[in-house]
């Protein structure tokens, strides 16, 4: 078990972390979530040991780490732009972590060869060890990183955005050959993101941060449809956000209900197809605040100038502090 | 040709190209003629008797040592400064990679006269040096301090840019995996920056061979013993030998023209390198 105690760390005035706890259960698979700023990478660090805290601890099965350094703490670290040493060839990538090996863990030629084929073969890479880094598309040379990590038999894997570089196509294959790869190795795994999509669909929980705090832990379904601070609600997945008397109104666009007798009207702006609904795009009637909605498509499409009535049927309420007064309203209710 | 927005018409195009090529030509390519021209006016026999005299053997053997020992310590020094700017931060940063550039925009008779003002007779530790025999000025050790300080930022200078922009995720990676400081130093951070060192170490080498302004000042011009290159040409001219001038000369410059063959080399192996990234 991996456990982080009230870790601290400011660099220079600016400060990065205020006193984080998570603690990780052995064989998960966790994402960090957060926008650029919120100390995700700076969190992944500590943990490996590339950076150290200012206060609190790491401890790795009880055992605090805090004072280690990163090769003693015995994790593997995919770097966001894989680091990958341009000069060795993909073989002696994987094999480096074999091949500066010291004294009794020392390991023969033959066997160092051998640990990269095998690495390879396990990262779908088989018959390019000889080629170089440049010679590589990106998808592969993430892979490459992946399992020049492996091979030093880490006891957790840390990887820093590691589909950030890739366009979208590669990314969402590769991300789906990760997930499989961690269901079948069961190696502890912490990656950082700013995709929300990415840590919803890959992790076992989702840890949100943002600011230097953690905001929200919970699965990818409890972080999604129950989001406890205005933060996350707005950070995962797509929300409309509306003043009102009681706090601010935070619903999904397709968590709507169409109806004369709904609770809001908006005056339709724009209108366009969104995969299978029409995304409708418009102001408040009264407030003139912007809302987003998802109307199913065996509807007609909604036309400019044209105002719909709604009503949002699962919504939540935050208060000026950011506490939750209200999770959920059902249809009649008013605002 | 293919047009673009940045094509100038065909007459501003000849006329650059053309005036680039002429400026190139005055104060480039007619200077060098002149000084291999003269130094073979009376033949190949008299250039090589004129290279051949024990004067002029001794200042290139000087020349040689004095870049023998300054090249290695700048391009220890060098590295040791750009690795420090670029992989650390600390206090003073900004102040040493202001210093590294002093050598160049100090005058190298200014650089050559702080060695006196500190070695000299007169100077700061002159009398220490004088109670111990020390002789530092008008010496070879003035020569090689006097040329350690002018050739210092050439190392550095073409390091820091390079591995500001490597970052240190290679190096990080390296010490995740297990390897020692030594370990990736030598295996992944030197592989990186080898062309670029090499690069560096070339010009050092040029200038520590070609360096004249501050070596005048501290090397007391005695023939023989603390005679460069550069000086020993200058005493020729002095002296109407335009010949033996001209012959040590046509040495210097060729090994300009080595030294820029080698550069042009490593830019094409560096950029090959370089194109690679990524």
């Amino acid at each position: 078990m991996i456990s982080v105690r009230g870790i601290t760390k400011r660099f220079g005035t600016y400060p990065a972390l205020h006193g984080i706890d998570l603690d990780i259960q052995p064989g998960e698979f966790i994402a960090l979530l957060g926008p650029s700023g919120s100390g995700k990478t700076t969190l992944l660090r500590i943990i490996a040991g590339l950076e150290f805290q200012d206060g609190g601890e790491v401890l790795f099965n009880g055992e605090d780490v805090s004072s280690l350094r990163v090769a003693e703490r015995h994790v593997g670290f995919v770097f966001q732009h894989y680091a990958l040493f341009r000069h060795m060839t993909v073989a002696e990538n994987v094999a480096f972590g074999l091949s500066v090996r010291k004294g009794k863990a020392r390991v023969s030629k033959a066997a160092m060869r051998a640990r990269a084929e095998e690495l390879l073969r396990l990262v779908q890479l088989e018959g390019l060890g000889a080629r170089y880094p440049a010679q590589l598309s990106g998808g592969q040379r993430q892979r490459v990183a992946l399992a020049r990590a492996l091979a030093i038999e880490p006891k957790l894997l840390l990887l820093d955005e590691p589909f950030g570089a890739l366009d979208a196509k590669v990314r969402k294959d590769l991300r789906r050959w990760l997930r499989d790869l961690h269901k079948a190795m069961g190696l502890t795994s912490i990656f950082v993101t700013h995709d929300q999509e990415e840590a919803l669909e890959l992790a076992d929980r989702v840890v949100v941060m943002d600011q230097g705090r953690i905001e929200q832990i919970g699965t990818p379904d409890e972080i999604y449809m129950n989001p406890q601070t205005p933060f996350v609600s707005h950070f995962v997945g797509e929300t409309n956000r509306i003043a009102s008397s009681s706090g601010e109104i935070h619903f999904r666009p397709h968590d709507i209900e169409l109806g004369l007798d709904g609770s809001h009207a908006v005056l339709v702006d724009n209108v366009f197809r969104k995969g299978g609904v029409w995304r409708v795009e418009g102001l408040l009637e009264g407030s003139g605040q912007f809302v987003e909605l998802d109307i199913d498509t065996a509807l007609e499409q909604p036309g400019l100038g044209e105002t719909i009535r709604f009503h949002p049927h699962r919504a939540r309420i935050f208060n000026a502090d950011g506490a939750q007064t209200q999770r959920e309203r059902h249809q009649g209710e008013k605002p | 040709m293919t047009r673009n927005a940045t094509t100038e018409g065909r007459l501003t195009r000849v006329l650059l190209i053309g005036l680039a090529l002429l400026f190139l030509g005055f104060f480039l390519l007619l200077p060098l003629v002149a000084v291999f021209s003269e130094a073979l006016k009376a033949g190949i026999g008299p250039l090589l008797d004129a290279i051949h005299t024990p004067d002029a053997l001794a200042a290139i053997r000087l020349t040689l040592f004095i870049a023998a020992i300054s090249v290695p310590l700048n391009m220890v020094f060098g590295l040791a400064a750009s690795w420090a700017i670029t992989k650390f931060q600390f206090p003073g940063k900004a102040l040493l990679i202001t210093l590294i550039d002093l050598p160049f925009s100090v005058s190298p008779v200014v650089s050559g006269l702080i060695f006196v003002l500190l070695f000299g007779a007169n100077g700061l530790f002159g009398a220490w040096l004088a109670e111990h025999d020390l002789k530092i000025i008008f010496a070879v050790p003035g020569i090689v301090l006097a040329t350690v300080f002018i050739t210092f930022p050439f190392v550095a200078r073409e390091l820091i840019p390079l591995m500001m922009e490597q970052g240190k995720d290679d190096e990080e990676a390296a010490i995740s995996l297990g390897a020692s400081g030594w370990q990736t130093f030598w295996h992944v951070t030197l592989p990186n920056i080898r062309w670029a060192l090499l690069y560096g170490v070339l010009l050092c080498n040029a200038r520590a061979m070609g360096e004249f302004g501050a070596v005048s000042v501290v090397s007391g011009h005695i023939r023989g013993e603390t005679n460069t290159m550069p000086l020993h040409v200058e005493i020729l001219y002095n002296e109407y030998d335009f010949v033996g001038a001209f012959a040590v000369a046509s040495l210097l410059a060729l090994l300009a023209l080595v030294t820029l063959v080698a550069k042009s080399v490593l830019e094409w192996r560096f950029d090959l390198h370089a194109g690679a990234r990524h």
